[in-house]
């Protein structure tokens, strides 16, 4: 028997909205599998991990909080993606906007006024930006691959903060541990009044929101998507390949930057020499989950920021490891990529006598 | 002293040579696959585990092998037969390895490890100084020196290996030539993974005998820098993986000798170096234009 | 079918369980930064919680998370644990300090503690370990068996408390060798096996026969048992990974104050201080002295008994590498000068990292 692939007509709507929750339910299903075998209660552990964390208040926020740099990131992240600029290198951009937001309440502490967090804010995005044209440029110009390029540039990243944090930007009061000083109020991101969770939340739903109108209904978002799909489609319409790789890139790194910096300035109110659990990457699944489509970017962040919740709800509860995360995370892209199948394609199960064993249509 | 050196050199270029060459043969079949760091770590703990179980390192390192082509099949499935999204797939690929490894790893991290033993050839391993470092290491360093080998005879010597380069520069043409792109595809993958899961066993199993999460720190991202560094010539992949593994060594002896350069510095030459590396390589179009395989990356479906 | 329902069942009975009041009478909580089974920091730390365990038996109902790392996730870790019933709060690493001061304040009535730190408040306690003492020991050691008389540390962040760790090992070698030559490598890292393999190559290399580590994995010594150097365990003991080359090791010995505190918590005696002790105290355990001559054995033993008794081993004359005179003849540092240690003493061919 053999699995064939007819190309459809057209994308299937139907599928394009099942094909996630399919995904969803498969990954809850091999959840499961996962929990039993390691012996633990396999209806216990999902409601743990993926009900749970979504009932109580403070679990919520924490969810919320967590998303939000995912989502920032991703929406930045799905701009190069649709237009064929493999950017890996998001996590070194988040460090690096992080450590330009951080020059100016490290660098000159007494400046507390109320331009100190927006000028942070734009470094951090200025920061991020000049970081991810590096590989932009070498993409353009000597044709270097940008996924290798971007990645190195995330050690190199870690290695520059970890350098700063040990040595020049040391808090001088802080018996040379490794960490810089506190910042300042003025310089610290607060939560939005009434609830308590950081203005990171707002500003990234905002972004979002205005990145699915510039992709839905302007040249701008016209060009990106025609680009990606046929590059040579696009030259005739005059855009400029080179050009759309220096830019999305920019907004790229741009986001992750101030994803970085209001991080550093929200959550941890001082850089120390690990400010990312590796948000740059998850990021990454983050917009494949959400199909490079901001709303689908919401969502899937939510959904994986949950994910990490639930992993530590699991670990404390019932004592199941904290690499059930990672694996639920892995398992998840992987059927969600496995069913998006599903929208360009039909599966048809030809039997061995070839089309006279025709047996099912999906 | 210089001896001592290059012999560190050795063990750390050994699993990125024999990483990179699987991944060449992938990527000269035109298949771009980024899992090549999950299923290293994953023939990582398996080889341990196994070893570990029944005491043979031998059947430690024929389970690594399996675990990478394991990973590599579910790969090769997505991507050939599902036809998604090769970038997307490996990444998921390299996610799920990695913490699938911490998971089965668990139940191994702080025991001692079977390390595998050095070949000791009579008379000429005790030739000063090129004894030792030509005649005896692990078994498996001479085995990595043996597959660019072979597979630089197999690539340009035989009609299989012609086929195989077909498929990657052109697979409408091969397609219609009759040759099955999916199939061949497929079994490059399965050597690709069974390459990254035998590098695997080596850092378990011979580089730091023991078990820990994300043991291979980044070396199958390595691996793929070096596919690219070494214009996909098998030979070249000598040259980039014992370079790479030198400026790594090196970063530690300097600090030893105490060089007054900061020891971020010297930790991050290696991926500057890379980065370097590839921009050179690249610059140099005809280089790159006659040697990368022209369908790396793009999705095949035949079409009825 | 049947053992879905069967499922289903057990997990609302879990579900309820899990609400209702445990019969332990305190609960108490660890977040780890690594993973427990390191075999170093993250092990040790977790070999205290089961210590306690079995000492309190029915009274004490434990919980751990493990590789939280260091930021808004440990928050959040802490905050769980708090919100979980913990009464006391074990948080196990210095970066999560800022973190479990933030969530103290939202929880005055549950006990925090918190290891290698310096910020105390009325329900938040610190803890660290005098482990510079071991490190002496070792370094009389390391001088008396070296035929070099050169030893390799691998250094893992300049911070003072790894800093310290060199100063007293190589005042420890000095006090036997005063010529003895201490080589330093920095890995940048708690614990990474291959770099800490290469680093141990690289120092043997250049002529180091005793190597030590202020790192987490066996690795090191694991390369100094195939090169037949020697070397001394960090945080456990690691003899099953080196029985010939490993002479001693610092076993950081967390059980002891865990019992002491968690019986504070259930009696209600429980105060916010700073402890810092050591070998007097049990808090600090030399390993079972192996592959050692016994006149070496008798000579570590006298020193541990004197230390115990009460002798700091950073007691003048003790120079700095500039020059500078850190302390007269006689005189003790004090614990500030030690817990905020930035400086080398004189015979270190390295420069620190500044």
């Amino acid at each position: 028997m053999r699995v064939e692939l007819v190309k459809r007509k057209e994308h299937s709507r139907k599928m394009a909205l099942l094909s996630p929750l399919i995904a969803v339910g498969l990954t809850a299903i091999a959840a499961g599998f996962i929990f039993s075998i390691s012996g633990h209660n396999p209806l216990f552990g999902l409601y743990k991990f993926f009900i749970e964390p979504l009932t109580q208040e403070w679990s919520l926020n924490a969810t919320i909080a967590k998303a939000t740099p995912l989502i920032l990131i991703a929406c930045g992240l799905s701009v190069c993606y649709l237009s064929n600029n493999w950017n890996i290198g998001a996590e070194g951009q988040f460090v690096v906007g992080a450590l330009f937001g951080s020059a100016l309440p490290i660098l000159m502490p007494d400046f507390e006024s109320a331009a100190t967090l927006p000028l942070m804010m734009a470094f951090g995005a200025i920061g991020g930006a000049l970081w991810a044209l590096i590989p932009a440029l070498l993409k353009t110009r000597f044709n270097t691959n940008e996924i290798l390029t971007s990645l190195m540039l995330v050690y190199v990243a870690s290695l520059l903060l970890d350098y700063l944090v040990r040595g020049p930007w040391r808090d001088p009061g802080g018996y040379n541990f490794p960490e810089s000083a506190l910042f300042s109020d003025a310089a610290t991101l607060s939560t939005v009044p009434g609830t308590s969770l950081s203005y990171a939340a707002p500003i990234t739903l905002i972004v979002a929101v205005v990145l699915a109108v510039v992709l839905g209904k302007t040249i701008k978002g016209f060009e990106i998507r025609v680009m990606g799909e046929s590059p040579r489609a696009g030259s005739f319409a005059g855009f400029s390949a080179k050009k759309l790789t220096l830019f999305s890139f920019a907004i790229a790194g741009g986001l992750a930057g101030l994803a970085g910096t209001m991080e550093v300035s929200g959550a941890l109110n001082q850089l120390l020499p690990t400010i990312s659990p590796g948000y740059g990457f998850t990021a990454i699944i983050v917009a494949f989950l959400g199909r490079l489509n901001p709303f689908g970017i919401i969502v899937a962040g939510f959904v994986l920021a949950l994910s990490y919740i639930g992993g530590e709800a699991v670990q404390s509860a019932m004592g199941v490891s904290n690499k059930i995360a990672s694996v639920i995370q892995g398992l998840l892209l992987f059927f969600v990529l496995a069913c998006d199948t599903l929208i360009l394609y039909r599966i048809r199960f030809v039997g061995r006598r070839g089309s006279a064993g025709e047996v099912s249509h999906v | 002293m210089f001896e001592a050196v290059l012999l560190t050199v050795i063990t750390a270029a050994t699993p990125l040579l024999i990483a990179a060459i699987g991944e060449l043969v992938v990527e000269r079949s035109g298949v771009l696959n980024l899992g090549v760091e999950g299923m290293m770590i994953m023939g990582a703990v398996v080889g341990f585990a196994v070893a570990n179980q029944t005491g043979s390192g031998t059947l430690g390192v024929f389970a690594a092998i399996a675990a990478g082509m394991a990973m590599s099949a579910l790969f090769g499935f997505l991507v050939l037969v599902l036809v998604t999204n090769q970038v997307a797939t490996g990444l998921a690929l390299t996610i799920l390895g990695v913490g699938f490894s911490g998971l089965i790893g668990e139940a191994f991290i702080g025991i001692p490890g079977l390390k595998l033993p050095d070949l000791y050839i009579p008379v000429l391993s005790d030739i000063p100084f090129f004894g030792p470092v030509f005649f005896q290491q692990d078994a498996l360093v001479y085995v990595s020196f043996a597959l660019v080998i072979a597979v630089a005879y197999f690539l340009f010597r035989t009609r299989l290996g012609l086929v195989l380069r077909s498929v990657g520069d052109n697979h409408v043409s091969a397609h219609a030539l009759g040759y099955s792109v999916i199939r061949i595809r497929f079994a490059a993958v399965l050597f690709g993974g069974a390459c990254a899961g035998l590098a695997g066993a080596y850092m378990s199993l011979a580089y730091t005998p023991q078990w820990v999460e994300n043991m291979t720190a980044g070396r199958g991202w390595i691996a793929l820098a070096l596919v690219v560094f070494s214009s996909w010539l098998p030979l070249r992949v000598v040259i980039g993986a014992y370079l790479f593994g030198a400026v790594s060594v090196l970063n530690l002896h300097a600090q030893a000798v105490e060089l007054d350069i900061p020891s971020q510095l010297l930790s991050s030459l290696p991926y500057l170096a890379t980065i370097l590396v590839l921009v050179l390589i690249s610059a140099n179009r005809r280089l790159t234009l006659v040697n990368t395989p022209a369908c790396l990356g793009k999705p095949f479906v035949p079409d009825r | 079918m049947k053992s879905l329902l069967k499922a289903t069942v057990a997990a609302v009975a879990f579900a309820a369980a899990g609400s209702a009041a445990n019969a332990a009478d305190v609960k108490a909580c660890f977040i780890y930064v690594g993973p427990v089974g390191d075999f170093g920091w993250s092990y040790q730390h977790d070999q205290g919680r089961l210590d306690a365990e079995k000492h309190f038996g029915d009274k004490l109902e434990t919980a751990y998370l493990e590789s939280v790392p260091e930021g808004p996730d440990a928050e959040r870790a802490i905050e769980r644990f708090a919100r979980e019933g913990c009464n006391v709060i074990f948080t196990t690493s210095f970066g999560y300090m800022n973190p479990t001061i933030k969530v103290a304040k939202k929880f005055p009535d549950v006990k925090f503690e918190h290891a290698t730190g310096y910020k105390t408040a009325d329900n938040v306690a610190t803890y660290n370990s005098k482990f510079h003492q071991g490190r002496y020991i070792i370094g009389q050691i390391a001088a008396k068996q070296s035929e070099s008389g050169v030893a390799g540390y691998i250094a893992s962040f300049p911070i003072p408390e790894v800093v310290s760790g060199i100063n007293a090992f190589l005042l420890g070698a000095q006090s036997v060798n005063p010529d003895f030559k201490l080589k330093v490598v920095w890995v940048n890292s708690w614990f990474d096996p291959g770099k800490e393999a290469d680093a141990a190559k690289a120092l043997i290399d250049q002529g180091a026969d005793v190597i030590t580590q202020h790192t987490d994995s066996t690795a090191p010594l694991q390369v100094a048992q195939e090169r037949g150097a020697h070397g001394f365990g960090q945080a456990s003991d690691m003899i099953q990974f080196a029985p010939e080359a490993q002479y001693t090791a610092i076993i950081d010995d967390w059980g002891p104050y865990y019992i002491e505190r968690i019986q504070e918590v259930m009696d209600g005696t429980w105060e916010p201080k700073s402890t810092w002790a050591g070998l007097a105290e049990g808090h600090v355990v030399m390993a079972p002295y192996t592959n050692l001559p016994d006149d070496v054995v008798a000579m570590a033993k006298e020193t541990e008994a004197k230390i115990a008794g009460g002798w700091e081993p950073f007691t003048g004359p003790i120079t700095k590498q500039d020059g500078s005179v850190a302390a007269e003849d006689g005189v003790a540092l004090d614990d500030g000068a030690i817990l905020g240690m930035n400086w080398y003493v004189q015979g270190i061919d390295d420069k620190l990292p500044q």
